[in-house]
């Protein structure tokens, strides 16, 4: 797997001490490939978060969560990375957090962060396919951000560009 | 039992050799180790070959063979049949945690010499037989009582601790790192008890599958240090067969003069 992370920063550090109290947010944007292929699934897609020493934190995963009996979540383990850093410690559906798959394309959401603790973080996205493969894009971010700060990295396979702003 | 048969036992004891050493290697096969869901299944194959994990020799027999759910209650083995090579089973997984699936058995194994020739008891030999088996009159008596452990985890959900628990009989596994958290290029460690007891320095043996597919056995060999541990780096994904034997004095079936101990367990180890 390739991972290319950068990290884009703009705007004068010390605006951030003026900066009022706001709600904390993270603007993620994921880009899921037209893939040419003879069967094709939407893909599961965990978000998640992670900080060294705290346990990681689910932000969204978008699933079949309409199936009968709920078996869609019979294939959450194929996320495997967030399958074994949050989600099997999760009930399904989740509140706040279980969202339907998404069609190729970009999708924007707006991730409420509750209060967070100040320190280096990673934002993770994974992605894994019915009949196809499974790729993992990291986002490293520290908090609290400065104004205007981004990430953005891009998969090369399930996934494609991710990015995301942060609010606070 | 006359005196003429302990008389054997005595003298014999030192020339005791290993005579059951089998080159084949039992294992059972889970479809999957990591599962999510309300609930799920797995299916087992349970075979004796020499390539792991190919059917290729015998079948394990299945009357040994028990399933524990994770809150310790013992669940029915479903579907099960025994062809040529395979013994293959499902096992419903409705609770969410941990899962054990064991053969677990013991017997009796030796020779003694009847007119001067050596004869053998018959494999699958149980304490109970052995008065009858040997005749009066036999000399050269060699007992050994075996007891053997063949376990593999499933995990539906978040992994849990209740089915680890060791019985305290004969040669166990006790998970530090839980045998379905495996991951490449992570160290896992375990430690092997005897009579829950810490096994200190016994050999495990641990073999990627796939050989069919390699030139290399890729064989780990390590020793348990004295408190019984042993830790395992996994070189990479996929399943491995991992084994380990010991042997001592603690017999339970009279007339025995050594206990030998064997335990087995399949690991996935998954990808990072």
């Amino acid at each position: 797997m390739q991972l290319s992370t950068r990290i884009v920063m703009t705007g004068a550090a010390f605006a951030a001490l003026a900066a009022p109290a706001a709600a904390q947010s993270i603007d993620l944007t994921v880009t899921i490939p037209r893939l040419s292929v003879a069967e094709y699934h939407r893909p599961y897609v965990a978000i998640w978060l992670e900080k060294t020493g705290a346990p990681a934190k689910t932000l969204a995963v978008w699933y079949d969560h309409d199936m009968r009996d709920n078996e869609g979540t019979k294939w959450l383990r194929d996320v495997r990375q967030w399958w074994r850093a949050s989600g099997r410690g999760l009930s399904f559906p989740a509140d706040g957090i279980t969202g339907a798959t998404k069609a190729p394309g970009t999708h924007t959401v707006s991730l409420g962060m509750g209060a967070m603790t100040p320190g280096d973080y990673t934002l993770l996205v994974e992605a894994a396919r019915e009949v196809g493969g499974r790729e993992l894009v990291k986002l490293p971010f520290s908090w609290p951000p400065k104004p205007g700060q981004s990430a953005s990295a891009a998969g090369s396979t399930e996934l494609g560009a991710v990015s995301a702003t942060f609010k606070r | 039992m006359n005196t003429g048969f302990l008389r054997a036992l005595a003298i014999s004891t030192a020339l005791f050799s290993a005579t059951a050493a089998e080159a084949h290697r039992q294992w059972m096969l889970p479809s999957s180790t990591v599962l999510s869901g309300q609930s799920s299944w797995v299916t087992v194959d349970a075979a004796v070959s020499n390539d792991l994990f190919y059917f290729e020799h015998q079948p394990v027999r299945l009357g040994n063979v028990k399933a524990w759910a994770p809150d310790g209650s013992e669940v029915a083995l479903q579907n099960a049949s025994t062809g040529r090579y395979r013994s293959t089973f499902d096992v419903e997984l409705k609770q969410q945690g941990t899962y054990k699936i064991a053969n677990a058995g013991g017997g009796i194994f030796g020779s003694y010499k009847e007119g001067g020739v050596e004869k053998r008891l018959p494999r699958g030999a149980s304490a109970a037989d052995i008065e009858n088996l040997i005749p009066a009159g036999a000399t050269d008596v060699t007992l050994s009582e075996s007891l053997s452990r063949n376990e593999i985890f499933v995990t539906l959900g978040a992994p849990t601790e209740t089915v680890l628990k060791p019985s305290g009989k004969g040669l166990e596994l006790v998970p530090v790192t839980h045998p379905n958290d495996l991951v490449a290029g992570e160290a896992a460690t375990f430690q092997f008890v005897i009579d829950g007891k810490p096994a200190a320095g016994i050999e495990i043996e641990v073999v990627p599958g796939g050989i069919r597919y390699r030139d290399e056995l890729g064989q780990m060999d390590m020793k348990t240090d004295a408190e019984g541990k042993v830790t395992i780096t996994w070189p990479g994904p996929g399943l491995y067969w991992m084994s380990a034997e010991a042997s001592d004095a603690n017999v339970s079936v009279k007339g025995a003069a050594q206990r030998r101990l064997g335990y087995v367990s399949t690991l996935e180890v998954l990808a990072p």
